[in-house]
C-alpha cells in the first residue's frame, strides 16, 4: 500500500509539470512534431517523463489487481492476476522507454 | 464440498453508487476514473510511440486525436485525473487517520464521525475542480 | 408476479384501526426448494410508530405463518432482525414505516450472507471473522493471582474504544461494504472494527497477534474507506473510523 501512496504522490507532482509543459508552450505548438523532438532530447525532461512512465505503470497496475483480485478469489486466480499485472506493467514500462530512449539520443 | 451460495451482490453491488451517501459516490468514481485513466495512459504510450515512425507517422496521428472527438475524450481525462487526485489525497489522509474523528462515546441518533463535513466538502471539491479543470481544457483545446 | 393478500375482516389486529395501509413486499425464498426468490405483497395497516418488524409480524401472524424472520429484543440491542429494507441494510425493529416515506415497503435478506430461508441468513461467516481477531482481553497475566484488583482504567482510555465496544454483529455493515459484495475472503468491517476495539484497550496487550491477522491480502487492504458500514451501523460503531484508525498501527502512522 506504501507504494501506491508513495507512487501517487510522486506521480501528481511529476504529471503536473508534464501538462504545465504543454500549456505554456501553447496546447498545439506543443504537439508539433520538433517541438516534440526538443523536449524528449532535453534530457532532465526525458528522465522526468522516464521516472513518470515507472510511477504511472506500477500504480494504475497496482489498481487494476486491486480490482481485479476482489471480484474473484482463489490462489492460482490471485497468482495469475498479480503476475499478470506485473508482466503488463514491465511491457509497457519497456515500450514506453524505448520510445523515450530512442528519440532522446536521436534514434528516428 | 458443496459450495454455499453466499447470496453476494456482485459487481452490481460494488458498483452501484447509490443508497449510501457521498462517499460511496466517491468510492465508486475512484474505481471508473483510475480504469478510465489506465486505459488512457496505455493508449498515450502508444501514441506517444509514433514519434518514431517520423514527422509523417507523427502528423498522421495526430489528425486522428486532434479532432472535437478526441479533444472531448482528453477534456474527460483531464477531469478523471483531477477527482483522481484530489479524492486520491482525501484517501491516503483518511488511510492515515487524519480527518476520520476521534473515537468517543455514540448516543443517538448515532451520526458516524468518520462520515463528516471535511470528507463530504472534498469530495464535492474534487468533482467541482475536475468539472472545471475540464472546461479550462476544453477552452484550451478549441480556443486555439 | 407478486400475490397480495390483506387482513381479513374478521381478524383483528393492533394496527387494524388505523386507516392507513403501506403494501409490504416480502421476498420469498427457500434455498432447498425454490430457484429464484418470490415477491409476496401484504397490505398492512400502520400507525405513527408502527416498525418494519411489526409489520412483518403482523403479516406472519395474520396473513403468511411461514415467512421466516429472526428477531429477538426489538430495542435495537440483539442485532438479530437486519435486513435489506428499501434497498438499504437497516435493523427492521428499528425502522419506524413512516420513516422511510414510501407506499411500498421491501424487505428482503441481508446481501453477502447466505440465506437460510426468506428474511433469514447465516451468520456462520461473520462469527467465524470475528472470532478470528481474538475477541478478548489478551494479557499475559490472564491466570488472575490471589489478592487481585481489578484493572484500571481512566474515562479518558475508556473513551478511546468504547464506541466500538457497542457493535451487537447485527452484520449490517458487511451487508453494506462494497468489498463484501464481491470478495469471499474479505474479513470484513465488523471484525476489522472489533480488532480495533481491543488494540485501542490499554488493558489489552495482544496488538501484534491481531495486526499480523489484518495484514493480509483479504485483510485490512482490502478496505477502501467507502464508508458505506458507517452509513449503516445502527449503534454508532462507525467501523470505517475504526479501520482507518487501525491502518494507522500498520502504516507506521500510530504505535
Amino acid at each position: 500500500m506504501k507504494i501506491h501512496y508513495g507512487t501517487a504522490l510522486a506521480a501528481v507532482a511529476l504529471v503536473a509539470v508534464h501538462i504545465l509543459f504543454r500549456l505554456t508552450q501553447g496546447f498545439a505548438e506543443s504537439l508539433q512534431y520538433e517541438s516534440v523532438i526538443a523536449n524528449y532530447q532535453f534530457l532532465p525532461y526525458a528522465g522526468m517523463l522516464e521516472i513518470i512512465l515507472i510511477l504511472l505503470s506500477i500504480h494504475g497496475f497496482n489498481g487494476l489487481r486491486t480490482i481485479l483480485i476482489e471480484l474473484k478469489q482463489g490462489h492460482s486466480y490471485e497468482k495469475a492476476v498479480t503476475y499478470g499485472c506485473i508482466a503488463a506493467m514491465a511491457a509497457v514500462i519497456l515500450y514506453g522507454s524505448r520510445t523515450i530512449f530512442m528519440t532522446s539520443v536521436g534514434m528516428i | 464440498m458443496a459450495t454455499v451460495d453466499e447470496n453476494k451482490e456482485g459487481i452490481k453491488g460494488m458498483a452501484n453508487p447509490l443508497r449510501y451517501g457521498i462517499e460511496r459516490v466517491a468510492y465508486w468514481l475512484m474505481r471508473l476514473t483510475g480504469l478510465g485513466l489506465l486505459a488512457y495512459f496505455v493508449a498515450h504510450i502508444y501514441e506517444t510511440s509514433m514519434i518514431l515512425k517520423g514527422k509523417a507517422g507523427w502528423d498522421e496521428f495526430l489528425t486522428l486525436t486532434q479532432t472535437t472527438e478526441g479533444h472531448i475524450i482528453l477534456a474527460l481525462v483531464i477531469g478523471m485525473c483531477v477527482f483522481h487526485t484530489v479524492n486520491g489525497i482525501r484517501v491516503m489522509l483518511g488511510h492515515g487517520g487524519i480527518g476520520v474523528g476521534t473515537p468517543g462515546r455514540a448516543d443517538y441518533p448515532y451520526i458516524p464521525r468518520s462520515q463528516n463535513y471535511r470528507h463530504k466538502i472534498t469530495i464535492y471539491s474534487a468533482i467541482v475542480l475536475a468539472a472545471i479543470a475540464m472546461m479550462y481544457g476544453l477552452a484550451v483545446m478549441f480556443g486555439e | 408476479m407478486a400475490q397480495t393478500s390483506s387482513l381479513a375482516e374478521e381478524k383483528t389486529s393492533s394496527l387494524a384501526f388505523s386507516s392507513r395501509t403501506i403494501t409490504l413486499r416480502v421476498a420469498k425464498f427457500n434455498p432447498k426448494t425454490d430457484h429464484e426468490k418470490k415477491w409476496i405483497d401484504f397490505q398492512i395497516p400502520y400507525q405513527k410508530w408502527t416498525t418494519v418488524l411489526d409489520a412483518i409480524l403482523e403479516a406472519k401472524k395474520y396473513l403468511d405463518h411461514s415467512i421466516a424472520v429472526r428477531y429477538s429484543c426489538r430495542q435495537a440491542t440483539c442485532g438479530s432482525c437486519g435486513m435489506i429494507i428499501n434497498g438499504r441494510p437497516r435493523l427492521a425493529c428499528f425502522t419506524k414505516i413512516s420513516e422511510l416515506n414510501s407506499d411500498v415497503v421491501t424487505v428482503e435478506p441481508m446481501k453477502n450472507f447466505p440465506i437460510i430461508r426468506d428474511l433469514t441468513v447465516s451468520f456462520d461467516r461473520l462469527f467465524k471473522t470475528h472470532n478470528s481477531l481474538k475477541p478478548f482481553i489478551i494479557r499475559e497475566d490472564s491466570d488472575i493471582p490471589e489478592k487481585a484488583s481489578e484493572l484500571l482504567q481512566t474515562p479518558e482510555e475508556l473513551e478511546k474504544y468504547i464506541q466500538f465496544a457497542n457493535c451487537i454483529k447485527c452484520g449490517l455493515c458487511n451487508s453494506a461494504c462494497p468489498t463484501m459484495a464481491t470478495d469471499s475472503s474479505f474479513i470484513g468491517p465488523q471484525a476489522l472494527a472489533q480488532a480495533y476495539r481491543y488494540i485501542a484497550d490499554n488493558r489489552d496487550k495482544g496488538k501484534d497477534d491481531r495486526l499480523k491477522i489484518i495484514d493480509d491480502s483479504h485483510g485490512i487492504w482490502r478496505c477502501h474507506f467507502a464508508g458505506s458500514c458507517s452509513q449503516v451501523c445502527p449503534k454508532g460503531v462507525d467501523p470505517a473510523m475504526g479501520i482507518q484508525l487501525l491502518r494507522g498501527y500498520l502504516l507506521g502512522f500510530r504505535s
